[in-house]
């Protein structure tokens, strides 16, 4: 007796919808009793303090970053800005180290998805043909990288021997297969793609490119732009590759990086100009650069997220 | 042309089957696939260049590897490195914080998504749930260096915001950041925070399972909404919760680089020296190539002892495991 089975898809609570759209049990034996308000008020409150704790930090970095230094210096910013002013934003804009280090980000995100990409597709879409052959050895030496690696020491001296210190091919190419996403694509492919299309393509004779192509990409555009997805938030947030390969070139700097040596090490002070006197606290400085890498995710973070939810859901589902 | 084998009785059975012998005619096979191993080949280069070739550096970890010599020319010392590694007077403390740290974040990070999850479980209003999820995962979608420097604005000693708030109600200014045990205190909670919201996910998706009618039954015998969720959704989820602590067990020997060099400072030194730290601090920083690549395969095997330990419990348990 599911009431609506619509929720259903709404995977939170699901299989409870018996218990009305939000009306009282109708049960005679059930009336609401105080301890049942108190305690649905308990859970409102836990749910709602704990979605704000992640909430607000944000809201008050952005208001510190848009605050005037003298209010921040004397700890009066909370949640709204006082004494409003972008001189900060102007100055994070012109320190032209800070920009590059964004279009840096932006280009090795860019070209990491696309060879990640490129690399999950082609190599999901042949483990899942059937008529393959060394199929489980392929597969073997794809799981065995989860589980063992070389290690940061190993990849390092690669990198060295390669020459590819100090280039942005280093922070483009090693990461580039991921076995985790490879085993979602292919649960996706397997799992999503009748068999007996691909067979009518073949009887008509398209070959395996165009099968490829022309049947299984466009009928898993929701999985490429999840695991789309996954490479280039993966790529964005990352800093620790950079840390270690990225030492001389600072122009290859890409943002996660420049934030940890401004704001983290503070070893790196912002290129301001000889007029500037008034940042001996650059506080505001440094909330307006956090709120500066932020923004990129929190803007497409809204539309993004569903997508990340199916993904660990599709995952978590064992081949 | 070839089509697929027996394997898939489904589907293909509605198609006429060529008959096919796996086993005969390897140029024929090729022939006609070529295309399969053609669309394999640049993935396989970059599986085996930047995932295999490295695990033979790990050569270098019995060896005294001098970077102008190569894993080929160096000196070859046997399990030398790994005496004196076990006998460095850093190689224990960091071993010990490596497993505390993970062992902390289980502790407090491992039942907060159970208890966020059943607690949504129970929220009716469907737009309190979606904007309360909404706002749970973002961050995990944020970098650690990000939340490393929130950290510091919103905790910092003399201008964080939690500090001026403490002292605008009369309070005194609590390094939060700036001593060892609370460090670790801080850590651990925005470890918390971080990962809290995207636990919930599996949880969700657990729960969704749970068949109807056992709630029905358990209503027909008077239990509460209380009660269900105790004796209905907990047990329900059981098999997943075994799992993924398994699992995060599992993992108690590896360590988040990022997350530590976000957080720490030169004034708590007491517990952010783990292993990845170590490693780095010796490779990279230092040159002491050969003891460092020793102690990531130390990390590794015992790593990968313990995913092994771990999934075959789970296994016995008859949750599945991973593998």
């Amino acid at each position: 007796m599911r009431l609506k089975p619509k929720s259903e898809k709404n995977f939170a609570g699901s299989g409870r919808n018996f218990a009305g759209s939000g009306k009282i049990p109708k049960s005679p034996f059930h009336a609401i009793s105080p301890a049942t308000v108190f305690w649905r008020a308990v859970m409102y409150i836990v749910l709602a303090a704990s979605s704000l704790a992640c909430l607000l930090p944000f809201v008050h970095i952005v208001s510190k970053s848009v605050s005037s230094n003298a209010f921040v210096l004397a700890g009066k910013v909370f949640l709204l800005p006082k004494g409003f002013d972008l001189a900060a934003y102007t100055r994070v804009f012109a320190d032209k180290s800070i920009v590059q280090s964004l279009w840096v980000t932006i280009v090795i995100t860019l070209s990491f998805t696309l060879i990640g990409m490129f690399i999950t597709v082609c190599m999901a879409y042949a483990l899942t043909r059937p008529q393959l052959r060394g199929k489980r050895v392929i597969n073997f030496l794809c799981v065995f990288t989860l589980y063992f690696t070389g290690g940061a020491i190993p990849d390092y001296i690669l990198m060295s021997s390669l020459g590819m210190l100090d280039t942005i091919w280093s922070l483009i190419l090693p990461l580039a297969f991921s076995a985790y996403n490879l085993i979602i694509m292919k649960n996706a492919i397997s799992s999503g793609i009748p068999q007996s299309l691909e067979e009518a393509a073949r009887i008509d004779g398209a070959n395996h490119f165009r099968i490829l192509w022309q049947i299984v990409l466009p009928l898993s555009k929701p999985i490429l732009a999840t695991l789309s997805l996954f490479y280039a938030v993966g790529r964005w947030n990352a800093y620790q590759d950079a840390l270690f390969y990225i030492k001389r070139a600072t122009e290859l700097r890409p943002l996660q990086l420049k934030l940890y040596y401004l704001i983290v090490q503070a070893s790196e002070s912002f290129h301001l100009e000889a007029v500037v006197t008034d940042m001996t606290n650059p506080e505001v400085l440094k909330a307006c650069c956090i709120v500066f890498a932020t923004l990129p995710i929190l803007l497409v973070y809204p539309f993004i997220q569903k997508y990340f939810v199916q993904g660990v859901m599709i995952g978590a589902v064992k081949e | 042309m070839i089509f697929r084998g027996t394997k898939r009785p489904d589907g293909a059975a509605a198609v006429p089957k060529a008959d096919v012998k796996p086993k005969a005619g390897l140029s024929r096979h090729l022939k006609s696939e070529w295309q399969l191993y053609a669309l394999l080949v640049i993935p396989m280069a970059f599986l085996i260049l930047f995932k295999y070739v490295p695990m033979f550096g790990l050569v270098g970890a019995f060896e005294n590897y001098k970077v102008a010599r190569g894993f080929f020319g160096s000196e070859w010392v046997g399990l030398k490195e790994f005496g004196n590694l076990l006998k460095h007077r850093d190689f224990l403390p960091a071993l010990r914080n490596t497993l505390l740290l993970n062992f902390l974040d289980l502790l407090f990070g491992f039942p907060m998504p159970i208890i966020l999850a059943l607690l949504l479980n129970e929220i009716r209003s469907k737009w309190f749930k979606r904007v309360t999820q909404t706002l749970l995962y973002l961050p995990h979608f944020l970098s650690w260096v990000i939340i490393g420097a929130l950290a510091y604005q919103l905790f910092g000693l003399n201008s964080g915001i939690v500090n001026n708030l403490l002292e605008s109600a009369g309070l005194s200014r609590i390094p939060f950041l700036q001593e060892n045990t609370r460090w670790l205190a801080t850590y651990v909670a925005v470890g918390v925070w971080q990962s809290m919201g995207w636990g919930i996910i599996v949880y969700l998706a657990a729960i969704s399972g749970i068949n109807p009618e056992l709630y029905e039954a358990a209503t027909v015998d008077g239990a509460g909404r209380f009660r269900q969720a105790l004796c209905v959704t907990l047990p329900g989820i059981r098999s997943t919760i075994v799992v993924l602590l398994i699992l995060n067990l599992g993992r108690i020997m590896g360590g988040s680089f990022e997350r530590i060099y976000a957080m720490q400072n030169v004034a708590t030194t007491e517990y952010t020296m783990t292993i990845p730290v170590l490693i780095y601090r010796w490779g990279i920083l230092g040159t002491q190539f050969s003891r460092a690549i020793a102690l990531g395969l130390f990390q590794s095997v015992v790593g990968l002892i313990l995913v092994l330990i771990t999934d075959r419990v789970a296994k016995r348990l008859g949750e599945g495991g991973m593998l």
